[in-house]
């Protein structure tokens, strides 16, 4: 049933908005408007305006609804942010993984409730710290894990049964995952109780982040390889994290972002339906990651429309029973790439405004931005800045007392419409295209983004868009920030250490692990189990990653331009 | 000069690559190196891939590479891009598809943007083609986005001229085959994978049989492959073609060395007086000002463009 | 018909580092401005970036790095022109990179180091006040 309006009072507020856009005219006859256009970051044009009329298709019911009710526009919970926060999430990771552990253990302390590892370029490739492709790298914008003994150091003295562990890693995630499942299982925790997420998303990479090893086919294979172990091994593990962050920081519009995103989501339900898994066994362990962008209010009626839209997909294309496939549920960073090494100290109130939205906008999990990650890899008290956002918007700001609190705004309605609208056409095209894998190979998405990164770009240049302290508000002086640097010595610390354990370990074992990895590969047997046994023999995880560049072949970058 | 060219003949990378720059700069003191070069030359083999944007060339030549590098030859790689008609730049990009034999010392890529002049592109690009040559590339393989007259005539005076299509494009096959597909010794269906190749291979072999009457007296018919050159299927039966083309133009079209073929001498020579003539005269024009004093001329109704060309060429030529 | 010199210029991504928002754009934004601009894509070592650079016959390498990298990455590429004796190619870098760093790499040879923020047209004019094409 729609609103509370009937026809009549909608020509009466047509007539009246008329009337004042009229009006308005005449004002700006003689001093015109600010801007000759307003858009918002993504460039689209919004109105003077919104009335009911912008809603007046709009039903309750079925559009927006309550909290924990289909299709979920209000949030995945009943409870929201009335039961408890979100989970304060902050991404670390840096030099080796003892540094790492203390920064953790810091972390909780503080109060942070989930831990979010960043890993260095060469773990995040596929290389341990003594490749020669790996050289300058190690530990560099994250933790080096090379083998299951760094894995170990890594959490250290960390309660790994109740706490709950995200692991940004993607090419690599399979064998990452062995290692802390090996890790688990040494300490004597059942992998049936270990909670966490690994990233595990390869379409953006390919889309965007360009973290890539095997070509788009097996790199997919070996997730719904995870997908299926997960669900049968280990319940309560989010077997994939569907990003739009990373395809929203290569430059796309909030658009893009959403419409690829759930592009990406569909292709791994259908991957993982044709392997002949039931989509409500493993749907529900799905989970997505957002960018929460400047535009405040385009970037709450992106996550809103996201999870109206999933439930959409999953309950009517896909035939989900279970409510939980329903649910988007979706972890959120603050836009990185919107971080100033201009007057630095203003990043801090970027931050806070991106996190504002995405609390408004309902995210499960946040991870706010360090002043200084525009620089380096952040500082303690840069994080922990960082972390105190988080905090005061929760327990300061009464913004999370009221869930949806923007829910009924004709606003952030009208623009939820429109975005899903728009949305599924996008969605559409890639259908027509033959799904995501086929629009990746056209390299759709991948010159989408680069077009609209370039437009953004120039509008910036020429004013059109304003980054203050930037091309507005510029300062000759630079209020200097002090900057974490990562010890030079670390990647022959870390070399050394590798090497010791090379030497130490059974490397007969080690041969037979690889050959069961490989077998695996080629073959059509789940990788997960062997690859816990390689990891419980000390395989490093080059070994396995050679394994598969050996099977599957190496994915080398189209360059899209 | 001697210096240069010896040093070239020795295959000094950093001085091809500079002669080159120099020749597409057209700096006129490279018409000498050219000169004594060319008794070095008329080795290489030259194999021309064109097709439309799209179609997978680069990743192809990027295959050809590793094929031909594992018979031990030494390989040339000339990629040409067209160059913005708005700005005059362009962004060469093909070689992001190749750089995984930078390092090689046997192979030397070199990134071209057509520039747009008159006849400019063929002229650099076959001069290139002859530096390559003389400093002992076994092949050369040039790519170019086959849609300007130019870019024709380069891959044109290959050895082999490759055309690459795509399933999909029968329409499109239509539409140039009165330009493109009649120079073609070797047809290739790249992604051949995707919907639509039988369709493309029919389309293409109806296309190739309207000259039945040419293969009946013992011409070269081209061959039609299909290929996926980025999972490297197909690319060694297609380097064997090559091999085959080489043959029958080594027993029958009057020799591999061109240099030895009436036919292609005078073609090439007639497009080298054109290109030669066409810079000496706008460049005499445009500095005594008679060609900006035309326009202005024109411009102002004082005279036509077909009087005012007379005007310009006939003292000239007379 | 005499032609100018060009500016020939090279973008690459050293290291492993993918984030190539930045790379791709300034290439854009070089040919924009009238360069010929070579790409090498994602994932180059220092070799052969120097390697490409040298057979393209380049006026200048931009190198991008946004994963902490660039010290060693940069200076690498520095240090090979120089033994190839091709060091007149000017490398100039972009991305994440501290205060500290850049004086390190500019008294190492980097000529310029432009960091988040840059507007393209300050970008494109340096390169214009400061890369000559190659005149002998």
């Amino acid at each position: 049933m729609p609103l509370t309006f009937n026809a009549k009072i909608f020509d009466d507020i047509e007539k009246g908005n008329k009337k004042w856009q009229e009006n308005l005219d005449k004002v700006f006859g003689a001093k015109p408007e600010r801007l000759t256009r307003f858009s918002t970051v993504s460039d689209r044009e919004i109105n003077r305006i919104y009335t009911p009329a912008d809603v007046r298709d709009q039903d309750f019911a079925a559009d927006i609804g309550f909290p924990g009710d289909y299709p979920f526009t209000r949030g995945v919970q009943p409870s929201m942010y009335r039961g408890r926060f979100w989970t304060m999430r902050m991404f670390a990771g840096l030099g080796s993984a003892k540094d790492t552990n203390k920064r953790f253990h810091l972390l909780v302390k503080e109060g942070q409730t989930g831990l979010s590892t960043a890993f260095d370029m060469p773990t995040l490739m596929g290389y341990d710290s003594d490749a020669p492709k790996a050289r300058g790298e190690c530990g560099k914008c994250g933790v080096a894990i090379d083998t299951l003994n760094d894995m170990e150091d890594l959490f250290e003295g960390l309660p790994i049964d109740k706490i709950t562990t995200s692991m940004t890693i993607n090419p690599p995630a399979s064998i990452i995952w062995a290692m802390y499942i090996a890790m688990a299982e040494k300490r004597g925790i059942d992998r049936k109780v270990l909670g966490g997420t690994i990233q595990n998303d390869m379409l953006k990479e390919f889309i965007a982040q360009k973290t890539f090893m095997c070509p788009p086919v097996p790199s997919v294979r070996i997730i719904e390889d995870t997908v299926e172990f997960g669900t049968k091994e280990v319940p309560r593990w989010n077997t994939i994290s569907i990003s739009g962050y990373h395809i929203r920081e290569a430059g796309s519009t909030a658009l893009q972002e959403l419409a690829f995103t759930l592009a990406d989501g569909i292709a791994y339900t259908e991957k993982a339906i044709e392997r002949g898994l039931d989509v409500d066994d493993f749907a529900p362990r799905f989970s997505f990651f957002f960018n929460s962008h400047l535009d405040f209010f385009e970037e709450i009626a992106k996550l809103r429309a996201a999870r109206r839209m999933w439930a959409k997909i999953m309950k009517g294309r896909f035939k989900a029973k279970d409510p939980r496939s329903w649910w988007l549920r979706f972890h959120t960073q603050t836009a990185g790439c919107t971080l100033t090494a201009q007057q630095p100290y203003n990043n801090v109130v970027r931050t806070a405004l991106q996190a504002l939205a995405a609390i408004m906008g309902g995210t499960q999990s946040l991870h706010t931005n360090s002043l200084d990650e525009v620089l380096a890899i952040p500082t303690e008290e840069a994080a922990t800045i960082a972390l105190r956002t988080q905090q005061i918007i929760a327990e300061e700001s009464g913004v999370a007392n009221t869930i949806d609190p923007l829910g009924g705004s004709y606003f952030v309605e009208a623009l939820t419409d429109q975005m899903e609208e728009e949305a599924f056409d996008i969605i559409q095209k890639i259908d027509d295209m033959g799904g995501m894998l086929s629009a990746i190979e056209k390299n759709f998405p991948q010159q989408e983004i680069a077009d609209s990164a370039y437009h953004y770009q120039r509008q910036i240049d020429e004013k059109e868009k304003t980054v203050v302290g930037v091309n507005k508000y510029a300062v000759e002086e630079e209020i200097p920030v002090e900057v974490l640097e990562i010890d030079e010595e670390l990647e022959s610390l870390q070399i050394e250490k590798t090497n010791r354990v090379k030497t130490e370990r059974d490397n007969q074992r080690v041969a037979e692990c690889l050959e069961k990895v490989g077998d695996a590969c080629s073959g059509k047997q789940n990788i997960m189990e062997p690859l816990i046994d390689a990891a419980k023999a000390n395989v490093t995880l080059q070994e396995v990653c050679d394994v598969y560049r050996k099977v599957y072949g190496e994915y080398r970058d189209p360059g899209i331009y | 000069m001697n210096d240069i060219v010896e040093k070239v003949v020795a295959g000094d990378v950093r001085t091809v690559a500079r002669l080159i720059r120099d020749i597409d700069d057209g700096m006129p003191e490279v018409r000498g190196i050219l000169k004594d070069l060319y008794p070095h030359t008329g080795k290489a083999y030259v194999i021309g891939i064109t097709g439309a944007p799209g179609v997978g060339k680069s990743t192809l030549v990027d295959q050809m590479v590793a094929h031909l590098r594992k018979r031990d030859k030494t390989v040339g790689v000339l990629a040409v891009d067209p160059t913005s008609p708005f700005s005059g730049g362009a962004i060469l990009g093909d070689r992001v598809r190749m750089q995984r034999h930078s390092m090689d010392q046997g192979v030397f890529i070199r990134s071209l943007a057509t520039r747009g002049h008159f006849g400019g592109l063929t002229q650099s690009t076959r001069s290139a083609i002859d530096v390559f040559d003389a400093m002992g590339k076994d092949y050369i393989l040039v790519e170019t986005v086959g849609v300007g007259q130019d870019e024709v005539d380069v891959v044109r005076s290959a050895h082999t001229t490759v055309i690459v299509v795509i399933p999909g494009m029968g329409d499109d096959i239509q539409a140039i085959k009165a330009g493109i597909l009649e120079i073609g010794d070797i047809f290739l269906i790249n992604k051949a994978d995707r919907e639509g190749s039988d369709k493309t291979l029919s389309d293409l072999r109806l296309m190739i049989e309207m000259d039945h009457k040419k293969y009946d007296r013992g011409e070269w018919k081209p061959p039609i492959l299909k290929i996926q050159a980025v999972f490297d299927k197909g690319v060694a039966e297609f380097i064997d073609e090559i091999d085959k083309h080489a043959k029958y133009l080594a027993e029958t079209a009057g020799g591999l060395d061109f240099r030895e073929s009436k036919s292609k001498v005078r073609q090439e020579l007639g497009e080298m007086i054109k290109a030669r003539l066409i810079e000496e005269v706008i460049d005499r024009l445009t500095e005594s000002g008679d060609f900006d004093r035309a326009v202005e001329s024109i411009i102002n109704g004082k005279i036509d463009p077909y009087t005012a060309c007379e005007n310009l060429v006939l003292p000239i030529v007379s | 018909m005499k032609q100018k010199r060009r500016v020939r210029v090279m973008v690459a991504k050293p290291g492993l580092d993918g984030h190539d928002r930045g790379a791709r754009i300034i290439a854009r934004a070089y040919r924009d401005a009238g360069f010929e601009v070579v790409y090498t894509g994602l994932h180059q070592t220092p070799e052969e970036i120097v390697e490409a650079a040298i057979q393209e016959d380049v006026d200048m390498i931009g190198l991008s790095s946004l994963a902490g990298a660039h010290k060693y990455l940069f200076l690498a590429v520095v240090e090979l022109l120089r033994e190839k004796a091709a060091d007149d190619i000017v490398v100039c870098g972009g991305g994440i990179i501290p205060d500290d760093d850049i004086k390190r790499l500019k008294e190492s040879g980097v000529k310029e180091v432009f960091t988040p923020g840059t507007p393209l047209d300050d970008i494109v004019k340096w390169v214009k006040h400061n890369i000559t094409p190659r005149q002998d």
